[in-house]
């Protein structure tokens, strides 16, 4: 019998007191491994409700330049997946009411070897993964492992996932990813998509927790998304944040304490 | 044939691509399989074919290659093709199928800017407005082809990402299709990428074996021993071999970048130094470190610089039917020249790698074996990037 997921605890939780998940997203090795951790710290102490970690990768087609720049600054201080399940080890330990997300391109859990890759992440205490790669047409090879050793498959939905959009919900677990707008990651100044039409097409199909992402750059976009849903997503203002710090040459404390600022106006410090 | 409907060749293909482009791919495959039993369709490929690209391409015995080495060669004549290259015939294709679609925006990805010119010429022939996106190194490489883009009509972007080379100009175009995908049609030009496009492009560019086909019955009478071609991703290669995947005595072999050699770690030689991962959309072989980082890749020849293959070519690789090899830049520029000098015909740079494996595998053929080089396009690009590693052009 498996424990239930921090996920949905998480979640259960953030809807019984009638507040909005804040998922801060960091990318694991940037400017290095140390450095990510007390970042992870500082996010949680402000108010991050749960957090993603990206896995860096030498050819991230669907990231915008901010997201680019820092997977390879992670690559190039060594970063490899060893460093990101200890980091994670640590700080699952450290914060176990916090689920820990990793964000990922399916090469890196593919050629890791797809059950050596979970074990690993069930034993880090990572509660979901987030792979845009891999689309429901393709998730098959993963799923049955995933199920096994109870770590979620993040779905993720679009403004063009149309027809799509019920048969996405009705597999999503955990919470769904609503990317509110198209193309690739980085902060936008204005959408081109109606939120109140997108998530009113997803609340009519399906009553699980979506969160939304992609290019939310200042707390007052999140505040007008979070009319329409019950989280937010915000990672390239912070990596933004992060590759200010490393261009004015200030050290990894330093850095982690601007992110903890950022999270914290965005999030106004309270933990749900 | 080799696949199935979900665009799986054994273990490879597959539609490994963001939630943001998925309902294009399917509206894509849906498109293209209303398109291919349309005889409207396929009668205006067929013309298009005929009267703008100008086939057939010929089937040219080569008899001074052939009494030098001693086997009978034909060359397949991709080079004179309008533009120069084989990649006019898939490019024709989808921009048939972009128009059908009601798309006003075609993009690409280019190496060696054979596949982007073809695509500003099918965008200025049908007034679609037109974006390429090429790798700085081979901007560069190939500053004749961007000209000529730009002369067409096409806006070249630049990419510095990574490389700067064909997989860096991939990635930046799929994320420009993500961007615009709602009028926006990706021309692709090889057989990678997510499904439907290795089955698309194959079959826009069948038409190479299909002709070889019947050349070769009227001319010599029976099917080739072998058929060689070079392979990048694999589109010309791909084209030549599959018509004749049903017939086991041909032979089909292929040509990838050695660069300057296998061991020196500085090659794009897939089939040889690759392992199976997903990228691009497809799961193939690529040339990766342990944790399916895609590693640097080199060539002489931006049109096969690049760190993957067609999950085809993968499979039919697995299953023994074709055959690869790597060739090095030296043996590339040796047969680049043997070529212009036997012959009087200069070839790409890419297809100069078909020839120096024949050259090299001469031995394993006799007099009467009758094999086929595909020349996928000429060597005008070339001439200049050749004269500077001869050292004859500063």
């Amino acid at each position: 019998m498996q424990t239930e997921n921090i996920i949905d605890i998480t979640f259960r939780r953030l809807r019984a007191k009638g507040k909005k998940a804040f998922i801060p997203f960091v990318t694991a090795g940037d400017p290095n491994i140390r450095a990510t951790e007390r970042i992870v710290k500082e996010m949680i102490r402000n108010g991050a409700d749960l957090i993603e970690i990206g896995v860096p990768y030498s050819d991230p087609s669907m990231d915008g330049p901010v997201i680019m720049r820092a997977d390879r600054r992670a690559l190039q201080s060594g970063t490899r997946m060893r460093d990101i399940f200890d980091m994670t080890e640590r700080l699952s330990a450290g914060f176990p009411d916090t689920p820990f997300l990793l964000l990922l391109y399916y090469n890196s859990v593919f050629v890791y070897g797809i059950e050596r890759f979970f074990s690993s992440a069930k034993k880090a205490g990572i509660s979901g993964l987030i792979i845009p790669d891999l689309p429901p047409e393709e998730r098959s090879e993963v799923q049955p492992t995933a199920d096994a050793h109870g770590i979620y498959l993040i779905s993720m939905v679009t403004p063009t996932s149309t027809e799509r959009m019920s048969g996405i919900c009705k597999e999503a677990k955990g919470f769904l990813y609503c990317v509110t707008s198209l193309g690739v990651t980085g902060v936008r100044k204005s959408y081109a998509t109606s939120f109140r039409e997108y998530f009113g097409a997803l609340d009519s199909v399906s009553d699980i927790p979506k969160c939304a992402g992609f290019g939310i750059s200042d707390p007052e976009q999140k505040r007008q998304l979070e009319q329409y849903c019950d989280g937010t997503i915000v990672g390239s203002a912070i990596e933004r944040r992060i590759e200010e710090g490393i261009g004015k040459n200030v050290n990894e404390e330093q850095i982690a304490i601007s992110v903890g600022k950022l999270v914290q106006e965005f999030t106004g410090g309270n933990k749900a | 044939m080799s696949e199935n409907k979900n665009g799986r060749y054994g273990p490879y293909g597959g539609r490994y691509s963001g939630e943001t482009l998925m309902h294009a791919l399917h509206e894509l495959e849906k498109a293209y399989r209303e398109a291919q039993s349309d005889p409207a369709f396929t009668g205006e490929y067929a013309r298009f074919l005929r009267e703008y690209a100008g086939r057939p391409s010929l089937l040219y015995y080569a008899e001074r290659m052939s009494r030098d080495l001693g086997v009978t060669v034909y060359l397949k004549r991709e080079d004179l093709n309008h533009t120069g290259a084989h990649k006019i015939n898939n490019v024709l294709g989808q921009a048939l199928l972009a128009m059908r679609m009601g798309k006003k925006r075609l993009i690409a990805e280019t190496g060696a800017g054979q596949h982007g010119v073809a695509t500003a010429t099918a965008a200025a022939y049908f007034g679609l407005e037109c974006d390429v996106f090429m790798g700085k190194e081979d901007m560069i490489r190939q500053s004749l082809n961007v000209y000529r883009m730009e002369l067409l009509g096409a806006t070249v972007h630049e990419v510095t990402d990574g490389t700067a080379t064909l997989k860096d100009a991939t990635s930046e175009a799929l994320r420009e299709w993500s961007r615009r995908v709602e009028d926006t049609f990706y021309v692709i030009g090889s057989v990678v990428g997510p499904h439907p496009y290795p089955e698309i492009v194959r079959d826009f560019q069948r038409v190479i074996g299909d002709e070889i086909r019947a050349e070769m019955l009227e001319k010599h009478g029976r099917l080739p021993t072998a058929l060689i071609a070079c392979v990048g991703g694999g589109s010309n290669a791909m084209g030549t071999f599959y018509p004749f995947i049903g017939d086991p005595y041909v032979r089909l072999i292929a040509a990838e970048a050695g660069g300057e050699g296998i061991e020196s770690g500085r090659h794009a030689a897939t089939v040889a130094a690759g392992t199976i991962g997903v990228f691009h959309g497809m799961k193939s072989l690529f040339l990766q470190n342990d944790e399916g980082q895609i590693t640097p890749v080199y060539s002489i020849s931006a049109g096969m610089d690049y760190p993957g293959i067609g999950p085809e070519h993968a499979y039919l690789h697995d299953i023994g039917r074709a055959e690869y090899f790597s060739i090095t830049d030296d043996e590339a520029v040796e047969a680049f020249e043997y070529l212009s000098r036997t012959e009087g015909i200069i070839p790409a740079i890419e297809s100069a790698h078909a020839v120096a494996l024949l050259k090299k595998m001469r031995s394993e053929f006799c007099r009467d074996d009758a094999v086929v080089v595909t020349l996928s396009g000429r060597g005008d690009k070339d001439v200049e990037a050749i004269g500077r590693y001869r050292g004859r052009i500063h």
